[in-house]
């Protein structure tokens, strides 16, 4: 070998080593890039790795205003299996211990199977097999789990109910849809979350706050341990507990009273704007909607003609009928057209409209006081035309009517009042506008007369007339009515403290108020009257499209002080005087003697009994 | 007897030393770092993986004390013995290995299991190194060129016939040794070149960015700007690399700003650019009258024809089943998760790892399997992961200097024997460095080969614990004289 390519040979050695350091440098710039400049590693570790098992808080409990437990939660059994771990076992001997047919057990392992009806599916993560097991089932299968390797018992809390009433109030809760996933990133499918009434307004409140666990988990999806022995884990915060405004015995006194009927009782303390029953007729057991059973009693609910799951006291709209007086009287005495010392006559009907709305023997001619409690008819159209047709106020009808609506919106009508309770409607009180489009903008008092007797456009829902009667109560003022007196360790929420005072002078009230005692002493609702309280009351007898006419009654006791204002709406009862009346009396002998004197229990027996269907119901 | 004994350990290389011990503590605790499991038996308990991997660190130990009290010619008088030893356990093993995974590599000895195919890569460098450091040998023969393949390919072949082509590949590293030695460097770079291309061009097949087919248009790109650096070398003109270079560049930046008023397939450049070099290259040839430019020339296209052979055998002439196990090997297709899961897995792994890492045995990913073969061809995740890029970065320098320090001792040799067995050693610490954390960051393909010194695992251990230590006897033996 020559001295000179030995030398070239040497110098291949930098080749080599410029190899070696070249490569070096390669991958230090890769692990540079990958650990020091992509942080999207890091979080792909952390979903890798990372089990976040929730940790599900238990629900608040309901209660109401004495402080009688309500709504409660109840341990209830998943069971649930992991694939990977089923042996043989005997199917059908597990077939008949959880209750279920062969061809069920083998749809159901085929659903979770599936990854398109169960996306998140692995053979080594728990799955639901069955929802909800009962206690007897529960108990039968713990027992027998040793020979079905695989499946497993999972605890969860299930709503139970104490009384069979007020469902519409406490409502219920399901599982959560898409919308609510999309709406909240608090919940993840299959959470339950409240669906209507209390649990729904006040779910963020009930539900509490779910915890975390987080687990190790290796590629196979095994468990490996707590992360950090739990020092990230977060225990899951119990939902708030809450006391409801509501009466339960007032409630299910109710509820009991208008079985076999449809319609509304709602009682408010007007001092507080508390609502203490809330019955809306028909109804149902609240324990139903709970368990495995919820879909199929849902469905049959949903089915009902009677809609039980119309919450009609808050949804429910219904023209107000003569109990709108009580607010037409305000109206005119607030906008001067009358005043005590104001007369109309009446001729069994008013005479504009050719006797028409008709009217039914009293004195004539006569003033507010005496029209409110012999509940005249003419008396109030008079006073509605004399608002809508005297151009000394205001120049158009369309601004006079506006005024007349604007005092009812005062009052709550046509609005919601901002129960909490969800679904709540406006109910209806009609503006120019609508009247514009109806007659094409050329219209008079004639055109609307039907107003001032509560018909026509005007729709109220039951517990804006109860809000009414309270307001009337309170002289002018009302508390936004509500159903939940507390939260557990939070202060009262502001929008049910504050007072909401309506345009109208406190002495119309006093005069409105006189007119409804009348009514009770001596006039329509002579029936609603107590020997050790002073009632006042105003009946209601409204029209309807079909059937007979929805019995109506309005009114507060005692006239001084209130302590409660009662709003009653049987549909096609008839006569306010005949079904709202008696049923109204036995509710506020109720909430004043807490029972019923043994001379009474003959009315409550019979409006117990008492039927009022619609006919193609029956 | 006892002056000698000193010497032996005044003159050994104790920078080596230090990094072999370095790294093969470093490597014991990484193992802990992966095989740590919650309820585990302890890192003292020889059932345990770290348990087992201090028994053969401190077996090789006594390895080590052995092969560094052997005399120094020793190793050249028995090269050839052991060599024989080697390939007739290598062949043995074919025959009586259990299957394991599909590979027929182990051999039981009562409970231990040993695997010969990693031995064999120090009874490769004896043999070569004896064969080479005859009297008289020159590697100019096709004779010398034979034998020294057939040294090299007949474990090759056993260990491929017990279906480990891993670490068959490995023994390609003794073409570094060769390169050294005298081989042509076209040899070195066609082979890698062609080893390159494949990879490329099957691993980018079916990515196409635009119109262009990235695979191809790299395999291309590569070849022209490597033919214009070979041009180069064979006689400098600087002003003609200017020329063809500012060519080059200037071609491809035009294409890019073509490109984003108008789609079009980067490949039309890569070919008009190869066209402009093949002309170039015969108007040198032509000019100079010399035919290396020729040989250039053909260099330039046998590369392209290898690209579009590779494309066309791979989809026309193999069967499915063929090229799902070709993608098997390079680690395009390799597990039952989908492409790529490993890799995934490692770079996830070694990415969460940060700047310092998450702390000895806080490694998430590594603690909870999801890297597989994490103790032994994944182990460098645990590194990255537990203590992030700087000790990743500190474990490819302490690589890097070992494997320099061993390239300038073997350059320092005076016998033939010495400076060839340490060009082997070098060469395959860089291979199997190269492989093995190319594969872990996801640049290279897939390839089941240990690190050295950090896997678990006694064989590989006491290999490259034997095959470095060889070495520096060796070392030593050159101070005494």
């Amino acid at each position: 070998m020559t001295t000179n390519i030995k030398y070239a040979l040497e110098r291949r050695r930098y080749v080599l080593m410029g190899a070696v350091i070249a490569i070096a440098f390669v991958f230090i710039a890769r692990l540079f890039f990958l650990q020091v400049i992509d942080h999207e590693y890091k979080a792909w570790a952390d979903s890798n790795a990372f089990l976040k098992k929730t940790l599900y808080p238990s629900r608040g409990m309901i209660y109401d205003r004495n402080d009688k437990l309500l709504v409660y939660n109840q341990p209830a059994y998943d069971v649930m299996l992991i694939m990977s771990e089923i042996q043989a076992f005997d199917t059908l001997d597990f077939c008949r211990t959880v209750g279920i047919a062969r061809q069920q057990f083998d749809q159901r392992i085929a659903e979770i199977k599936d990854r398109r009806l169960n996306p998140g599916y692995s053979a080594y993560v728990p799955q639901r097999f069955m929802n909800q097991l009962s206690a007897q089932d529960y108990g039968i299968l713990q027992e027998k789990l040793y020979k079905f390797p695989g499946f497993y018992i999972q605890n969860r809390t299930i709503r139970e109910y104490e009384y069979p009433n007020a469902a519409l109030v406490l409502g219920n809760i399901g599982q959560v849809n898409k919308q609510d996933i999309a709406d909240d990133s608090y919940y993840v499918q299959g959470d339950d979350s409240g669906r209507s009434g209390v649990e729904h307004s006040y779910e963020s409140v009930l539900r509490g706050q779910k915890g975390v666990e987080i687990l190790l988990r290796d590629a196979r999806g095994r468990i490996q341990g707590k992360y950090e022995n739990g020092k990230y884990d977060l225990a899951p915060v119990s939902g708030k507990n809450l006391t409801l405004a509501l009466d339960i015995e007032l409630q299910s006194f109710g509820e009991q009273l208008m079985s076999n009927k449809v319609g509304s009782i709602v009682m408010i303390e007007p001092a507080t704007g508390e609502i203490l029953c809330l019955v809306s007729a028909p109804t149902y057991d609240p324990s139903i909607l709970v368990g495995r059973q919820r879909g199929r009693n849902h469905a049959m609910l949903e089915a009902d003609p009677l809609k039980p799951l119309f919450d009609r006291s808050v949804m429910g709209t219904y023209p107000p009928g003569s109990t709108f007086k009580a607010a037409m009287g305000l109206t005119l005495l607030s906008e001067g057209v009358i005043t005590t010392e104001t007369h109309y006559s009446c001729a069994g009907g008013y005479p504009p409209g050719g006797g028409k709305p008709k009217c039914h023997g009293h004195a004539s001619p006569l003033s507010i006081i005496p029209a409110l409690a012999t509940s005249c008819n003419s008396f109030f159209c008079w006073g509605l035309r004399e608002m809508l047709d005297n151009r000394r106020r205001y120049p158009t009808v369309q601004e006079r009517l506006d005024r007349w609506r604007d005092l009812m919106r005062d009052m709550g009508f046509g609005r919601k009042l901002g129960l909490d309770l969800p679904n709540e409607k406006s109910g209806q009180i009609p503006n120019s506008r609508m009247y514009d489009r109806m007659h094409k903008g050329r219209w008079a008092s004639s055109s609307v007369i039907s107003l001032a007797i509560g018909q026509g456009e005007v729709l109220t829902t039951p517990v804006q007339l109860c809000n009414l009667a309270a307001t009337i109560a309170n002289r002018g003022f009302f508390y936004t009515p509500h159903i939940v007196q507390s939260i557990e360790g939070e202060a009262p929420d502001s929008a049910y403290v504050a007072r909401n005072y309506t345009s109208i002078n406190r002495d119309y009230y006093d005069i409105v108020s006189q007119g409804m005692r009348g009514a009770v002493t001596g006039g329509t609702c002579r029936g609603v009257a107590l020997p050790y309280v002073d009632v006042c009351g105003k009946t209601g007898t409204a029209q309807t499209p079909f059937g007979k006419d929805n019995s109506i009654f309005i009114g507060f006791a005692p006239e001084k002080d209130t302590q409660v204002a009662i709003a009653v709406v049987v549909e096609h009862g008839g006569f306010g005087a005949t079904v709202a009346v008696p049923i109204a009396r036995l509710m506020l002998e109720k909430y004043f003697k807490g029972e019923i004197a043994p001379e009474h229990k003959y009315h409550e027996q019979y409006y117990t009994n008492l039927v009022i269907l619609p006919r193609n119901v029956i | 007897m006892l002056s000698k004994k000193t010497s032996v350990w005044n003159n050994l290389d104790w920078i080596s030393i230090l990094l072999y011990l370095l790294l093969v503590t470093a490597g014991w605790f990484s193992i802990c770092g992966a095989s740590f499991e919650f309820d585990s038996v302890g890192w003292f308990n020889p059932s345990g993986r770290p348990g087992a991997q201090l028994i053969w660190i401190g077996l090789s130990f006594v390895l080590i004390f052995v092969i560094l009290m052997l005399d120094a010619n020793f190793f050249s008088v028995f090269a050839y013995f052991i060599y024989a030893a080697i390939i007739l356990l290598l062949i043995i093993t074919i025959f009586v290995a259990p299957d394991i995974k599909g590979s027929r590599s182990w051999l039981f000895i009562g409970t231990m299991r040993v695997q010969p195919a990693e031995f064999a890569k120090f009874a490769v460098a004896l043999a070569l190194a004896k064969y080479m450091s005859a009297y008289g040998f020159r590697l100019k023969y096709l004779k010398s060129y034979l034998i020294v393949l057939a040294i090299i390919a007949t474990p090759i072949i056993c260990i491929i016939m017990q279906r480990e082509a891993g670490s068959a590949l490995m023994f390609l590293a003794f073409f570094f040794m060769l390169y050294r030695e005298g081989m042509s460097g076209y040899v070195l770079l066609g082979g890698i070149s062609a080893m390159t291309f494949f990879v490329l061009s099957l691993k980018y097949s079916d990515v196409i960015f635009g119109f262009t087919p990235i695979g191809e248009m790299l395999v291309l790109a590569i070849v022209q700007i490597m033919t214009l650096a070979i041009a180069y070398s064979v006689k400098p003109n600087a002003i003609q690399l200017k020329i063809s270079a500012g060519v080059t560049a200037g071609a491809y930046i035009l294409g890019i700003a073509v490109s984003f008023f108008v789609q079009f397939n980067f490949v039309w450049i890569a070919w008009g650019l190869m066209l402009l070099t093949a002309g170039y290259l015969v108007y040198l040839s032509l000019k100079n009258w010399v035919t290396q430019y020729l040989l250039v020339l053909l260099f330039m296209l046998l590369s392209a024809g290898f690209l579009y052979s590779v494309d066309y055998v791979f989809d026309k002439v193999l069967e499915p089943h063929h090229q799902t196990r070709i993608k098997v090997v390079l680690g395009l297709e390799d597990d039952p998760r989908g492409v790529g899961y490993n890799v995934n897995q490692s770079k996830i792994a070694i990415g969460s790892g940060g700047f310092l890492g998450k702390g000895f045995l806080n490694g998430t990913q590594t603690k909870l399997k999801y890297v597989p073969e994490q103790a032994t061809d994944f182990i460098f995740c645990t590194v990255g992961e537990e203590e992030g890029f700087a000790g990743a970065a500190l474990v490819v320098i302490a690589f890097t200097i070992l494997i320099i320090r061993i390239y300038i001792l073997a350059e320092k040799q005076k016998n033939a024997f010495a400076r060839i067995y340490g060009h082997c050693t070098a060469s395959l610490f860089f291979v199997h460095f190269l492989v093995n954390i190319g594969m872990v960051v996801g640049l290279t393909p897939v390839i089941g080969i240990p690190l050295p010194f950090f896997s678990y695992g006694g064989s590989s251990l006491w290999a490259f614990t034997i095959l470095l230590f060889i070495f520096l006897r060796l070392d030593a033996a050159r101070k005494e004289r």
